[in-house]
């Protein structure tokens, strides 16, 4: 069984709600990536989602692109992003990890060549922002040939063919977008968030995931409330750009913290 | 040649094109492409967009016998299809003609867009405008700087302009910010992109609405020359009035089409605007894949020409497939060349050019001495040069 399975199976066994919070890779710097992802884990995260980063971060709001452009000031490179995935598995077995980023990094590879290094090093699933489902037939191939779950996003725009198309090539977990707009905007709106996640779980029995727009510990609470996961991208970017390094790994720990705590009352 | 028929139904070009958005997009680009298959078909739709070309544009552009500069050059004849004699003063119109009266259907109330050198900007402020319609423009900050005199026209026009500090703070940076509004206002929003580029339908719309271009010339170089010339060449940034002319022509295979990128300092300087020319790698931005510029770790890499409106990393998906299939020939002019054909063009027949089309006019000056004078080749002036008088006058050191 994969990673993502048995740690959403166990979570659904306790009754408790995934926390899974986004960093960039290489923000603020390459050498405190896999010091943060062990903060995180301590904080109380059960998935990390882990970014590439990437010069064209269409998707992104501008939280992340500055991470972005801190990691690539750093020449911060795919293959680098996944060196710090196998230092980080030496002390870490169990916390799935999933890459998220652009698809035009990966392409550059090559999809075979990447999903092989993947599942070496302990990458457990792949979201590529710009590619969907349509576009993926071949990173689909190479990844599940892997046993890596291609995870796909949607949004509040997916109509209802268009949820049971997406959800028949997910694995892992579906990612809603729980906002028209890009990451770190504006706040969502939980009875529109809720209507549709209980839509996906009318398709498909994978966890739903929400994020976008969770910037705090009570839009987490009452997100947990009504998805399987919460996902927490550009404020925990924030935490790491208002920390500066010195303290960037005690202050993402603490606000981890803080949301799992939050997530669990 | 066998039967030339793309995109197919997903946008793919052979192999490039497509749709590669995220997610909160795809349905606006399914709808954008529903919408776009049913209305192209529309008598009432095609006759309203023959209508505003005729009498809003000032179609059709007449192509004009550069007799000075042919006998300067001493071998083939130039001709110029005068896209810079459209109201707005270049070929960027006819397309935001064609988005807004498609975005009027749909029932949209504000219209964005990214713009270079501001022409695509300027086009679009004006059919927003002239239909009423609220209009943002997205440009990058270094473009804001280069094309002052059409981030005024915006403004004049009634557009908002905003300057995007991000990344190169070039055309590509505009590119995505304007994405960033589309995947946040999609609801009332159409986004008139102005290049055949993006995800389909884009590619293919973009290049529909500026077939007037090609479609024009086929029938007036006839009635010239008695005959179709033997060279059409373009200048290509994204390609769309390079399709425009080019694609009518695809299938007159003794006609040969030359597209002319942005040589920058050099291709071996690696710094220009040139990814077909330089065979960069196949890549995916800006929802397409297509020929880009980036490193060997697939980041796009900052490109660099003298003329804003080529200065982009990636370029149309036809024009892909057209390199590849031998149907057209790409090459590279540099900064310093485009200036000669501009300085040419201004001194030897009265018209001052965009320096986007100077590039286009550089390579028809590099190849007419090579050729005898009884033949011809069709140059298409994409634009005129007043957007450009800051740069111009900056590279030959005088201030204004
Ligand atoms: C006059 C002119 N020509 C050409 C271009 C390049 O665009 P495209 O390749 O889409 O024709 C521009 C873009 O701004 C332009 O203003």
């Amino acid at each position: 069984m994969s990673r993502i399975q048995t740690v959403f199976d166990q979570l659904k066994q306790q009754g408790r709600k995934a926390l899974i919070p986004f960093i960039t890779a290489g923000d603020p710097n390459p050498q405190l990536t896999v010091p943060l992802m062990h903060a995180l884990v301590e904080g109380g995260a059960d998935l990390i989602e882990l970014g590439v980063p990437f010069s064209d971060p269409m998707a992104d709001g501008p939280t992340i692109q500055r991470a972005s452009e801190r990691a690539l000031a750093h020449k911060v490179r795919l293959r680098d992003v996944l060196e710090m995935v196998a230092e980080f598995r030496k002390s870490d077995t169990n916390t799935p990890v999933v890459l998220m980023g652009y698809g035009n990094p990966i392409e550059a590879m090559g999809w075979d060549k990447f999903s092989e290094r993947c599942a070496e090093v302990g990458v457990d699933g792949v979201l590529t922002v710009d590619f969907p489902p349509e576009e993926s037939s071949e990173a689909f191939s190479q990844l599940t040939k892997h046993q890596l779950d291609p995870i796909f996003l949607l949004a509040p725009t997916s109509a209802q063919e268009r949820v049971e198309a997406v959800v028949k090539a997910a694995r892992g977990f579906i990612y809603y977008v729980s906002l028209r707009g890009v990451t770190g905007a504006a706040n969502l709106d939980l009875v529109d968030v809720a209507g549709k996640v209980a839509a996906i779980r009318g398709q498909t029995s994978l966890p739903v995931g929400v994020g976008f727009g969770v910037r705090d510990a009570a839009t987490a609470k009452a997100v947990a409330a009504i998805a399987d996961a919460v996902v927490v991208g550009s404020r925990t970017v924030q935490e790491i750009e208002n920390s500066g390094e010195q303290n960037a790994v005690a202050n993402v720990k603490k606000l981890i913290a803080e949301l799992r705590a939050a997530i669990d009352s | 040649m066998q039967k030339y028929d793309f995109p197919d139904a997903q946008g793919h070009f052979g192999q490039f094109g497509g749709i590669y958005m995220a997610e909160t997009l795809i349905p606006a680009v399914d709808e954008l492409r529903r919408q776009y298959l049913h209305f192209r078909d529309d008598p009432d739709f095609k006759a309203e967009f023959a209508h505003e070309l005729k009498h809003y544009v000032g179609r059709p552009s007449p192509i004009y016998h550069a007799k000075r500069l042919s006998e300067h050059l001493g071998g083939a004849q130039i001709y110029l299809k005068r896209e810079d004699l459209n109201h707005t003063g270049a070929h960027k119109i006819n397309n935001a003609i064609g988005q807004a009266l498609l975005a009027k259907r749909m029932g949209k109330k504000r219209v964005i867009a990214e713009t270079g050198a501001g022409m695509h900007g300027v086009a679009t402020a004006t059919v927003a405008a002239r239909f009423g319609m609220e209009c943002v423009v997205y440009m990058g900050a270094e473009d804001v700087q280069r094309q002052a005199p059409n981030v005024f026209r915006m403004k004049l026009l009634g557009a908002t302009v905003v300057p995007v500090e991000s990344g190169s703070r070039t055309l590509k940076d505009a590119c995505n910010e304007a994405i960033r509004d589309w995947v946040t206002n999609c609801d009332n929003t159409f986004y008139i992109f102005g290049t055949a580029a993006g995800p389909h339908p884009y590619p293919m719309m973009v290049r529909d609405f500026q077939c007037v271009i090609g479609n024009e010339a086929k029938v007036q170089m006839p009635d010239m020359i008695g005959r179709q010339p033997d060279v059409v060449i373009a200048c290509v940034g994204g390609g769309s009035n390079a399709i425009g002319m080019f694609y009518p022509y695809i299938s007159e295979e003794s006609v040969q089409l030359i597209g002319v990128e942005a040589g920058g300092h050099g291709i071996a300087s690696g710094q220009h605007a040139a990814p077909l020319t330089a065979n960069a790698k196949i890549g995916v931005l800006h929802g397409n894949k297509v020929y880009l510029m980036q490193d060997e770790d697939g980041q796009i890499i900052e490109t660099h020409s003298i003329s804003a409106g080529l200065d982009y990393p990636g370029v149309g998906p036809e024009h892909c497939l057209l390199k590849d299939i031998h149907r057209a020939q790409y090459v590279a002019i540099n900064d310093d060349e485009a200036i000669g054909g501009f300085d040419a063009l201004c001194r030897f027949e009265g018209i001052i050019p965009a320096l986007e089309s100077s590039h286009a006019l550089a390579h028809a000056m590099k190849i007419a001495p090579t050729m005898g004078k009884e033949q011809a080749i069709l140059v298409n002036l994409s634009g005129r040069g007043d957007k450009d008088m800051n740069t111009v006058a900056r590279i030959k050191g005088i201030t204004l």
